[in-house]
């Protein structure tokens, strides 16, 4: 089992290729065979992915299953898992049969619809389990790809826009991180992510262009990465290119992004700017917590007044992704913890809530709220499942969205309490815009004509989720299932943090002795 | 002596009187009649001499008492212009002939204009520098305008000419400052004139040849030749311009720099800096507007010499090697992206504008497949290999000292994402428009398969070019 993690990463590659070599022809059985191709490779990367679960070791903080082979320029080919990659590597495995599983209608190029995705699979896991930084950015970047096609592709009417959009804005701030990189293999002589974790880069400061920059080289390099995780992420001010996707990108799509394409810019935060670049984070930490906090309610009172079902979401996914970048920028136990938690859970509860809007389009084809009330009349078993994601969304105790914003509000409560103080009624104004959004398309009486023969969910869309209902009541009573295995490693990515600045301090004392 | 000299100088020889062979031939015999064959011929010559050079060349010589120079460099440089000429020529030869285009000049032309680049790559002295670029040079105005009753093919030519001929002369005037004050043509003896603080009349000298340079691999400013010709000169023969020209300029560019120039750095490092951060702004900008194929990709190779020269304004050694292997893999996917221009037909007749390929994929899905393979890798988007190209020059011009022309030039790679990302949403997003023709010639689809594959499974270890490229490079630099 030595390269398992090979194994995993690239199962779904091997199955696009099957599908694009061996499938001929465009008819009901051949879309139904490369449905099915699609959903045995996904279920199989996810069995597989088991394996890595299973041999992992959350006592052990450095990086397990590691695998080496050289490349080009002094790079490697090297893979392996910690505490905090593991589980998004099971969160991608789990939700991709998922999501294949809610394209079952698309009827338009089904054969290359597949294909897209699976590809998207491989990149995913390859941006979580690659430990050389330009294995990474390959993953990270190239991911760019498939996304645009399935924007451009199978999206809304507006699609072009969004997918050009969606693409020039990630690609420019990820170049950046690029000469980052660049920079980084230049001082440090190599590529080896855990080698650079232990490297020290430069922090004597300097000016650029006459601009003091405090933390000097250090601080560059942790901007130059932020560029590319904030877009991803996205944080505010750089959030503009999410709504546009979301509304857009079909269901499948929508539900890839926000679960999971959102959580590499959160886990780039972890694998590189906090441990690479400690005296960089620490210089500009208050400016992400601010811009965490003002994303959290301005974005919420920007979701109040949507229109659109996929928007509202789009910027209830942007408000979560504060609380998210909030808690890793508290760097404590507690805020990671949640931060880490919150990125799983929101996985789960934004992806199902992107499948709610996508089963009511499918039956009506609009995302307008205003075309919909009293859908409780005609689909209950639509009504009860929209409740609970919408109650997870709002953080309802007992659900996984209340630990992880629970937890990030403890760790932000410690570092900066009127950071915490404005955060926290970010919780209240979701609860308004998420239970608005619910009376207004499930309750009440059935009066819109167009609505009288819409049907409830059929089996198979009960089927996609069974798993995530079970995930998020799971997680939410016993949390402990997530934070045994990071916890581990969080402790030691927040201990070395601590010693790097300790370190710094001193230094800078004796300097100005 | 001589005859080691002759030694050393044979695969131009070679390769000049094959040409006279082939003229005369298909002059006293059936002309035209000949052309496919003398066509498939040359190519074939082309590839035995890459292989033969590729294979047996060893260590470094020098011939006529250091004119010309047979080192690792140039034999990287000529094994590349051998390989990408011959590929352009075997992938003309049903479109012109279908065209009537294929006289049989037009191979000799080609081969000429290869001796040419040949004996440029290989320049110790600025004499043999001029030879070969005017020997280039003069073919390829000539097939530039190979289309005699088309206006825009003459105009091409024409164009070609003027201009170049500017070039040549600012070049020349360059080189004859050059000799005034160093006293010696030879690189050997430039090198030496620069050594303790060199005459402002020298550094004139290098300005006027860089700017004839810079004319020859189109960088801006001085790239206006670049679309109109591009335009105008049939497709095959755009595809060539593309290709090993650029190659043999961008590789004497080098050369000059560092064998003649190599001492003082820092007073071109500013230039060709200068040189390559214009050329990929404008490339990426002046290519939005375009709706003709070809002169997008003139825009394109301007911007892509930008990135070119951003290895090489780092001024070492290994700037050099990402040059050549930034060359080495923007002439494949030249190859590629021209072999399916060449495709681009319907009823018959060639089609540039870039409207026509709305819903190609849908059509043609494994065309339009390997079509956005390439642009992608012309973009620098990873996987594809022109991703390390694009890697590589920024890890040298970081190197260098050059900061901020790395961050210019991901900036500008971002621009031109853009315009390659427009064809992308022509073949795959765009309305139904009349159908292109859905027939390719195979020798064409070979090789755009053959590009696009390269793009993909190159990213394992970039087919070994690495250890080469690092190899020529440290042959002239030291």
């Amino acid at each position: 089992m030595g390269n398992i993690l090979s194994l995993t990463t690239f199962i779904p590659l091997l199955g696009a290729v099957i599908l694009a070599l061996f499938l001929r022809g465009d008819d009901a059985a051949a879309q139904r065979n490369a449905k099915w191709v699609a959903l045995v490779t996904t279920l199989v990367t996810f069995l597989t992915s088991l394996f890595i679960l299973a041999n992992f070791d959350a006592a052990n903080t450095g990086f397990q299953m590691v695998e080496t082979r050289p490349w080009l320029l002094g790079l490697q080919y090297k893979m392996g898992v910690d505490g905090i990659s593991v589980l998004f590597v099971m969160l991608t495995t789990f939700l991709m049969p998922l999501v294949i599983g809610s394209c079952w209608d698309v009827k338009v190029r089904v054969k290359e619809y597949m294909i897209a995705f699976l590809i998207l699979e491989t990149l995913m896991l390859g941006v979580f389990m690659a430990l050389d930084l330009v294995l990474f950015y390959l993953f990270f970047e190239a991911g760019l790809i498939p996304m645009f096609l399935i924007i451009g592709i199978w999206g809304g009417k507006n699609r072009i826009y969004a997918s050009f959009k969606f693409f020039l804005y990630t690609f420019l701030g990820s170049v950046l991180m690029l000469v980052a990189m660049v920079a980084m293999f230049a001082d440090a002589g190599t590529t080896d992510i855990p080698t650079l974790m232990t490297h020290t880069f430069a922090t004597e400061p300097f000016s650029v262009l006459g601009i003091h920059i405090a933390g000097g080289m250090q601080t560059l390099l942790w901007l130059a990465f932020f560029a590319s995780f904030a877009v991803k992420m996205p944080m505010w001010p750089v959030h503009t290119w999410l709504p546009d996707a979301h509304v857009q990108a079909p269901t499948g799509g929508s539900v890839v992004l926000a679960a999971i394409l959102l959580k590499m810019g959160g886990y780039g935060f972890l694998r590189f700017s906090l441990p690479m670049f400690p005296v960089g984070s620490d210089v500009m930490g208050p400016l992400v917590l601010w811009l965490s906090a003002i994303a959290i309610v301005y974005t919420s009172l920007v979701a109040l007044v949507q229109e659109d079902m996929k928007k509202l979401i789009a910027y209830s996914s942007v408000a979560h992704m504060g609380f998210v970048t909030m808690g890793i920028f508290a760097v404590n136990q507690q805020g990671i913890d949640g931060a880490i938690f919150q990125m799983i859970s929101h996985g789960f509860i934004s992806g199902a809530l992107f499948l709610c809007v996508g089963v009511i389009y499918d039956r009506m084809h609009t995302r307008e709220i205003a075309a919909y009330g009293g859908l409780v009349n005609r689909m209950p078993a639509y009504a009860m499942i929209f409740m609970f994601f919408t109650m997870a969304n709002v953080g309802l105790p007992g659900t996984s969205g209340f630990v992880g914003e629970f937890l990030t509000l403890i760790g932000i409560f410690q570092v900066n309490t009127w950071v915490a103080a404005v955060a926290t009624s970010g919780v209240i104004l979701s609860a308004a815009y998420a239970l608005w959004l619910y009376r207004r398309v499930v309750m009440g009486d059935l009066i819109k004509e167009s609505l009288r023969s819409i049907t409830d969910m059929t089996r198979r869309e009960r089927a996609i989720f069974v798993p995530l209902v079970a995930m998020t009541l799971l997680l939410g009573v016993y949390p402990a299932l997530v934070l045994d295995l990071i916890g581990p490693s969080v402790t030691a990515l927040v201990g070395n943090y601590d010693t790097a600045l300790a370190s710094f301090a001193a230094a800078s004392q004796f300097a100005a002795h | 002596m001589v005859s080691a000299d002759i030694q050393i100088v044979m695969p131009e020889i070679l390769l000049a009187v094959y040409a006279m062979l082939a003229l005369l031939g298909a002059v006293y015999t059936t002309k035209d009649a000949m052309a496919p064959l003398l066509t498939w011929l040359t190519a074939g010559v082309f590839v035995l001499l890459a292989v033969w050079i590729g294979m047996t060349g060893q260590g470094t010589h020098a011939a006529f008492d250091g004119m010309f120079v047979d080192d690792g460099f140039a034999r990287f440089s000529k094994v590349t212009i051998l390989l990408s000429a011959a590929a352009v020529l075997l992938m003309s030869e049903g479109y012109m002939q279908r065209r009537g285009l294929l006289r049989f000049e037009y191979p000799v032309l080609v081969a000429l204009a290869v001796v040419g680049m040949m004996v440029m790559v290989s320049a110790g002295d600025l004499m043999a520098l001029y030879m070969g670029l005017e020997l280039q040079s003069l073919a390829l105005y000539v097939v530039a305008s190979l289309r005699r009753d088309s206006i825009k093919s003459t105009e091409a030519g024409l164009k070609y000419f003027v201009l170049g001929a500017l070039s040549s002369g600012l070049l020349l005037y360059g080189a004859s400052l050059t000799y005034g004050f160093a006293g010696t043509t030879l690189f050997s003896g430039i090198i030496e004139a620069t050594e303790n603080e060199p005459s402002l009349g020298l550094l004139f000298g290098l300005v006027f040849l860089i700017s004839g340079f810079a004319f020859k691999v189109s960088a801006a400013p001085f790239h206006m030749w670049t679309p109109d010709v591009y335009e105008g000169s049939p497709t095959p023969v755009t595809a060539f311009f593309a290709t090993a020209p650029k190659v043999a300029a961008m590789a004497l560019f080098a050369r000059v720099v560092h064998d003649a120039f190599g001492g003082i750095v820092g007073e071109w490092q500013q230039i060709v800096a200068f040189l390559s951060v214009v050329s990929m702004f404008l490339g990426a900008i002046a290519a939005i507007g375009q709706k003709d194929i070809k002169r997008l990709m003139a825009y394109s190779s301007i911007a892509h010499m930008g990135f070119a020269l951003m290895g090489l304004a780092a001024g070492t050694a290994f700037g050099v090697q990402a040059m050549l292997i930034y060359m080495a893999i923007y002439v494949t996917m030249n190859v590629g992206t021209f072999a399916f221009i060449l495709g681009m037909e319907r009823d018959g007749r060639p089609v540039t504008n870039i409207e026509s390929l709305r819903m190609y994929s849908k059509r043609q899905p494994l065309r339009a497949l390997a079509m956005l393979v390439l642009l992608f890798s012309l973009a620098g988007v990873p996987p594809m290999v022109g991703f390390f190209g694009k890697f590589y020059v920024l890890r040298a011009a970081y190197d260098g000292g050059l900061g901020w022309l790395a961050v210019a030039g991901v900036i500008a790679s971002v621009i031109g994402a853009f315009y390659y990302l427009r064809l992308v949403y022509y073949m795959y997003f765009g309305e139904e428009v009349d159908a292109l023709d859905g027939k390719m010639a195979p020798v064409l689809w070979a090789f755009l398969m053959g590009s696009a594959l390269i793009m993909v499974v190159g990213v394992v270890n970039l087919f070994g070019i690495e250890p080469l490229a690092a190899a020529a490079a440290a042959t002239l630099v030291n």
